[in-house]
Formats: structure tokens, sequence, C-alpha cells
């Protein structure tokens, strides 16, 4: 690993770091139980009494449900009771803040069981809880559903037209910045713009213009571990869920909003989580579990199986977006204008205010339109997928800016080190930026091994591809019990997806002078810290370390008070430095003054609370090496480098996994991963066989450059580290290709029978 | 005085005006400056004296989680953007 290494750089003192925790490697708090299988995953929760559900699911993409017959089912033996959305409150027009961002209620409640329609084959319809999986699957396919097949709208652009058929009738195209809605019922959710500077003008200064349009699919986040939720909907009226979840408290309140129970009526119990990066937020099954318990009055488990989770949870949008960018003698981009349509599935949502913000982001550009849409098409209703909306939109830009190099001459890190964004630059979308790190992180690309090593082969190709993404803060709680040897256990609300329960105890380890082995960290229920929001956003090294943070300094203040009155000495005369409290004529370490304070007096308990909102953006630049077997369009990978500015690393081999992790789901995205579905709306490769993700087979190293510029706006200067390193690979990928065997790419993936057929194109 | 940057698809509704010097200590002020300017506007942007459903507020590079709520000084910029989620 190369690193540049600002922080400490700045601190400059001879060889003293200017950290003790920070920047070191400890084991990770919770490494054992993962790696001796001893961790509780969702669909290891049981519960005394359990039964199981499952689902039925629609085999239609577009549909009117005329009626549902349950009473087979409910006949069955075996069978503990039987749910439709019947059994779900009315959710009214009703739009609720559920933690990173407003939803619609009627929308995520049909979602769940749907109502009036089905709009995605995979849609849940009823719910069915029995005594094991085999009795209620068999039950469930009892179920009589009476349905009115309608022609399903699976592509974007035949969506928009006004002949489609329309998906919701309570859907009206709204003007995001007005608020005014379409006088007629429309498959197109909202529409967005930006302006900057003269369009016009911009492009007549350029010399050379490139005008591309570009289709990307649906892709989903793949993780490991499928949906599961076991919920107990108690006699007592109070309801405990136990999921593996991005974020227990947004789980808590979409619970307590389809269900119409009081916040306080709802536990959720986080249970360990293989893999969320994003498509664990929204709720699925825990709805359905809950009524089904109420029902059957004992806790029911509902556990996805890959199908489901491939065809009815939340993946990321397909997208067509058009390109003009246009570019002075001199190399300086004069103007940029984007038309981006995103999928959303087949409820509003898709990202297209973040792709919209994003798609020019890496770049300094005087003048820019861009103009965004969201999009219903029968496909599962997406969700976030690491810097939603992003990866789309850097796949259009970078390719023409690639192609702009090649037009240019130039160099395409020098193309982007001229024309990149910088503290101060302003976004189409109008905001500027603060202190950012894109420039270092082409710098440190050029300054790599790898981009010094010339490619030799035939076939071969180098491609390079920036990405941004925003950050978040947001809020989170932290609360550090001083136990009375010393140690400390600190209670978190951030489920854990990347090791951010080390990275957090490190912050607080490093503000008390402690070590990261003396603090047990632990994600803790709802019922048991202060509100947290969810686990994306790349927020919680950031939030959730300034909220640990906070509560060191919360400590170090009650200790100081403390020390001071057992002393007997003014408390301006106590000081807390590196570790030990120092009084005027005696001093005592942490562990000294935990221990003398459990025996005088009330236990030590630390408060941190965070809702901070300068994340600092973040930026990665990416370099691949790939060689293309001409007679197959299959694309190797030869050698692929990763540069990203994380602000402060807490725990560089968690920045690593990070950007190691985000760069494979983007090649995944790149050269292989897409939704095949026929032409009744029916995805075709719900599996992991054919829905081809990257396997170590796949893949060299990705070396990992950590970047270091530190974020003005925390305390340790972090920044999120989680999501950008997806957006780069795609387009980094497409100019490789190109560079290797001279086609360029407009679609994704770039699979095999793609790239053959562009090969097959160019020599005819 | 703050400056709020009016959303282009607003800019009919406020004379074309790309941005608007505004008097206020907060974004809900501000915006009520600027609907004495062009009346109307308020709801539009904050409909019931909330911001508008799924947009987001940002004052000085960031995202404020205040809202309307938000403190802007003599320097500040204001802008309205769609309200944005990450994974």
């Amino acid at each position: 690993m190369a690193t540049i290494d600002e922080t400490k750089a700045a601190a400059g003192s001879g060889d003293k770091p200017k950290y003790k925790v920070i920047g070191t490697r400890p084991i990770r708090h919770d490494g054992a139980d993962k790696v001796t299988g001893r961790a509780l995953y969702g669909a290891d929760i049981k519960v005394k009494g359990m039964i199981v559900g499952a689902i039925l699911r629609s085999p239609h993409a577009h549909a009117n449900i005329k009626s549902i017959d349950t009473s087979k089912a409910e006949a069955f033996p075996g069978v503990r009771a039987v749910a439709t959305s019947a059994d779900l409150p009315e959710p009214g027009d009703k739009i609720a803040e559920l933690g990173e961002g407003a939803v619609v209620l009627n929308h995520l409640s049909s979602n769940n069981l749907a109502r009036t329609k089905v709009l995605y084959k995979g849609h849940a319809v009823a719910a069915v809880a029995a005594d094991n999986l085999h009795i209620a699957q068999e039950a469930a396919s009892l179920i009589e559903v009476e349905y009115e097949v309608l022609p399903p709208v699976m592509n974007v652009l035949k969506a928009m037209e006004d002949s489609a058929p329309v998906l919701n009738p309570d859907v009206r195209t709204e003007e995001a910045s007005t608020g005014e809605k379409g006088d007629k019922p429309s498959n197109i959710a909202k529409h967005i713009v930006f302006e900057k500077g003269d369009i016009e003008k911009g492009f007549a200064d350029a010399k050379y213009v490139v005008e591309r349009e570009f289709r990307t699919s649906t892709v989903h986040q793949g993780y490991i571990e499928p949906h599961v939720a076991t919920v107990l909907w108690n006699n007592d009226g109070q309801i405990t869920v136990w999921t593996p979840t991005q974020g227990t408290f947004s789980v808590r309140s979409q619970m307590a909003e389809l269900l119409h129970v009081p916040l306080a009526r709802v536990k959720v119990v986080p249970a360990e989580i293989g893999g969320g990066f994003g498509g664990k937020i929204s709720v699925y099954l825990a709805p359905a579990a809950a009524v089904l318990s109420r029902k059957a009055g004992v806790p029911v488990q509902i556990v996805m199986d890959r199908a489901d989770v491939l065809q009815a949870t939340g993946p990321t949008p397909g997208s067509v977006i058009k390109i003009k960018m246009g570019v002075d003698a001199d190399g300086r981009l004069t103007a940029a204008e984007a038309w981006m349509a995103y999928e959303a599935g087949g409820y509003p949502g898709s990202p297209i205010g973040a792709g919209a913000m994003c798609v020019f982001s890496c770049y300094d550009i005087p003048n820019g339109r861009v103009e965004g849409y969201d999009v219903c098409v029968n496909k599962p209703r997406t969700n976030a997928y690491r810097a939603p909306g992003a990866t789309n939109a850097a796949f259009a830009t970078e390719t023409v800016v690639d192609e702009l190099c090649e037009k240019l001459g130039m160099e395409p890190a020098e193309f982007r080190l001229q024309n990149a964004a910088k503290e101060g630059t302003r976004r189409i979308d109008g905001v500027t930026y603060p202190r950012i790190g894109l420039v270092e992180t082409l710098e440190a690309i050029k300054n790599s091994e790898h981009f010094k090593t010339p490619l030799t082969g035939k076939n071969q190709g180098r491609g390079i591809g920036s990405g941004f993404w925003f950050n978040a803060g947001l809020k989170s709680a932290v609360t550090a019990n001083v136990n009375s040897d010393g140690s400390v256990g600190l209670l978190e609300g951030s489920t854990d997806i990347g090791g951010s329960r080390t990275a957090i105890a490190m912050q607080f380890a490093e503000a008390l002078g402690l070590a990261a082995e003396d603090i047990k960290p632990a994600v803790v229920d709802t019922d048991s810290v202060g509100y947290t929001d969810v686990t994306g956003g790349s927020r919680v090294t950031y939030a959730t370390g300034w909220a640990a943070y906070e509560a060191a300094q919360d400590l170090k203040r009650q200790i100081v008070s403390r020390a001071a009155e057992l002393w007997e000495v003014d408390p301006d005369q106590v000081s807390y430095e590196d570790g030990s409290v120092i009084g005027p004529d005696k001093s005592m370490t942490f562990k000294e003054i935990a221990i003398e304070l459990s025996l005088t007096g009330e236990p030590l308990v630390g408060r941190g609370v965070s809702n901070h909102n300068e994340p600092g953006g973040a930026f990665g630049t990416h370099l691949v090496d790939v060689e293309v077997d001409p007679d197959t369009g299959k694309v190797d990978i030869l050698r692929y480098t990763a540069a990203q500015d994380c602000g402060t690393a807490i725990h560089p081999a968690y920045v690593e996994g990070q950007i190691q992790g985000g760069a494979v789901q983007g090649i995944g995205w790149g050269l292989n991963e897409e939704y095949w579905y026929d032409e009744e709306g029916s995805m075709r490769n719900a599996n992991f066989l054919d829905y081809r993700i990257p396997t170590c087979y796949d893949l060299p190293m990705i070396d990992a450059i950590i970047v270091e510029v530190p974020n003005p706006g925390h305390p340790y200067g972090v920044r999120g580290v989680g999501e950008v390193p997806i957006v780069p690979p795609p387009a980094a990928l497409e100019a490789a290709i190109h560079n290797a065997v001279g086609v360029r790419l407009y679609e994704l993936p770039m699979s095999p029978p793609r790239v053959l057929h562009e090969l097959l194109k160019k020599e005819s | 005085m703050p400056r709020l940057f009016i959303p282009p698809l607003l800019r009919p509704y406020c004379e074309g005006q790309e941005e608007v010097n505004v008097e206020g200590a907060t974004v809900l002020e501000a915006v009520q400056f600027l609907d004495q300017q062009y009346p109307g506007v308020i709801e539009r942007l904050c409909p019931e004296g909330k911001l508008r459903a799924g947009m987001a507020v940002t004052v000085d590079q960031n995202v404020t989680p205040r809202g309307l709520a938000q403190k802007v000084s003599p320097e500040s910029e204001i802008h309205f953007l769609p309200a944005i989620g990450g994974g």
C-alpha cells in the first residue's frame, strides 16, 4: 500500500506520529465470531415457539389483482396464519421521513403486500405462516389470485411515452423544485433540472464536441446473506423484530408507520449482516411476519431464497443517459450537457437526484445543463446501491471524457488534472466544494508503479476513470460505560457492515488515550441506545465515530471533575492528557482512576451524539489494465489500482477492504452483471449461476492507494469511504477495452457477447 | 446578504433570476424574503411551512440537517436540491 499521508505529514514533529490508535490495524472486535461461524446472522436467530413463513409472489410483471381467496390455504393442516394486504392498515397518502429520505407509505406498504396491482414479477401478494416451511409453501400455492394481466413496461424510454401503460394511477410527474404535478397519471414520477452558465456559448467555444448515448442494466447489490425477518407481536402489543439491517431505527420507523403502532412498541434487534450496500434499508418481510405473528400468537420467521432476493428486493436502476461535452483547443472543458432517465422500478424513487448531481461532479465546467427523470417500469422497486446513481452517470461522462482526450491527443490523467474539480469549484447543481482530494487521487495514480509500467502485450489496454460521492452525516448516538477495571463497553446503534465497530472504538480510544483492545463495542437494539440513522451514505465512521469522540469528551469532563473532587483541588487544576488525569501533585491513568471512581461514586457513563453535516466529498481514481480475447470478447483484468481520498484512514485495512470491495462490485457491474428479462417481464437469470458476480477467479489483487486529505469537518479528518470505489470501474474498463481492441462500448455490461459484437462490427 | 440560488424550474416564478440576495437569519426567513419579492414561491419550496418532501437545503456547501431552521450568515449560499440517500 502506498499512502499519501497529509495528516501525519502535517503533524511534522519528528518521528512522533500524530495519532496512537488511528492509522493502526488492530484485530477487529467481532473477528473471532465471524471467522468461527459463531456470529448470529438473520437466519441463525431462533426464538422459542417460532414458526416459519412463506410469501406468495406474483407470476406476472404487471397485473390488476381482481380477487384473492385464501380459504384453501387457511384450511391446510399445519397452517397457523395467512395474511394479505387487507391485514395491513390503510396507509393513505402520507409521506414519511424514514431515515434516509421521504417514503410514500402507500407505495412501501403495497411493495410489502400488493394491494390492487402487482408491478413486477415476484411482487409479494400474500403470506402464510405454518409449522414448517414445506407446509407454508404448499399452503401458499393454494391461495387463489385472480389477475387481470396487463402489458409489462420494461424499457425506460417506452415507459416515458404517452401511450405507455401507466403503472401507478396516483403518480403524476412532479417538477422537483416547484412541486408542480402533471395533469394526468404518468410513469415519469419526477423531473429534475440543473443549469449553470451559458450552455450555448459553452459549446460554441468548444473546438471538439462529443455526444453519446449510454445504457446501463439493472444490477443487484449481490449481498451474500438473503433477507430475513423474525417477528414476535406479543400479546401485550409489543413488537420485536430480529433482522439483519442497515438501520434498526429505520426498520422501527417503517414498522410503526406501516402497522400504525407507536414507535415505543417496536423494538428492533440487529442480527449480524451479511452485506447490504444499500439494499437492506427498506423492509420486505418484517411487516408480513408481524401480522402473521399477531394472528398466530407466536414468533414468525421468513427467509428469502436467492430468486426472491433478485426478483423482489431493491436492485439499482437501469438507465439511459445522453452526454454531450465540449473542450477548447487547450483541452479545457467549456460545456457539458446530460439527459438522464433512471428506472425506478414499480414505485417511484430511483436515485436520479444523486445521479444528476454526480454526473459532472469530477470536473470544473463553466457551462452546463442536466435534466433527469425518475421513471416507473415493471421491475422491482429500486433501492440504494453504493453511491446510488453515480456509477451509471460516471460510466457515461468518463467515457465521453476519454473520447475527448483521444480527439485532443491528451493523456487522460493530465486532462483530468487540468479540468479537475477542486475546493471552490461550483458544480452544475450550484453547490461549491469544500476541501476535496480529487487532484490528489489523480496524482497518486500518476505516481503509482502501475501507471509507470507500460503494457506490452497484444490486445491489452489501459483505462482510467474517476468518481465522486457526497457522503453523509446524519444522526448517531453512542453510550460509553466505564467498567470497574478500566475497560469500556461502547454501545452503538450503527449496524456493522464493514468493520465499523472497530473504527468507532478506535476513535473513542484515541480520544481517551486508550488502546482499541480496551474498548468493547456492541451494536445494540433500538431500546438500548439513542437514535441512530442507517449504516449508509458512507456515514458511520464519520458520524458515529464523531459521536464516540463526543462520548470520550464527556467522560474526560466527568473524570476531571471527579478527580478534582477526590483530590480536593480546583477542577481548573486538573486536566486529562494522553490517557491520564493529571492534578497539581499527582496523576492517575485512565484505568487507575476508573478503579478508584468505581469505589467512590456513581458509575461513569459517557454520552455522545452527532448530527454534523460536513462529511467531505469522496473522490476516487482507478486505473485498470485488461486483455481482450478477440475470438470470444472476454475481458480479463490484468492489473487494477484504485486511489481514494479517505480523509484520515482510521483503520487502513478496512479502508483498503472498502476500496477493494467497491471496485470489485463496479467491475461486476461493468463486465457481467445484468437482469435478463423476457418479453413478459420475467427475470430469467434469478440465481448466482446466471447472474454473474465476479469471483476470485475473475480478479487480480486490487491495489488500494489510500490518499489522506483530511476533512476539516471532522475531529480526526474522516471522510466516508464505502461508496465511491464502485463509481469509476465501468468507465475505466471501457477505456481499457477501447485501448486494447479499438472498439467503444456504450452499454453495460460489457459482457463477452457485447464486446464480440462490437469487434465483429469493426471487422466488417 | 445571503445568496439564495433559484432552482432552474423555479426561475420562471422569479422573473428568470438565477440567484437573489436575500435578508434573514435563517433559511426560512430567507425564503420568506424571497416570497415577498416573488409571491407564491414559498408555497412551492416550503408548502405548509415545511421543506418539500424529497427536497434538501444546502447552506455553505453542506446539506443541513436543520432544514429551514438552519441559520445563515451574510456570506451564506443557499441551495435547494433533491434529497439523496446513500447505500
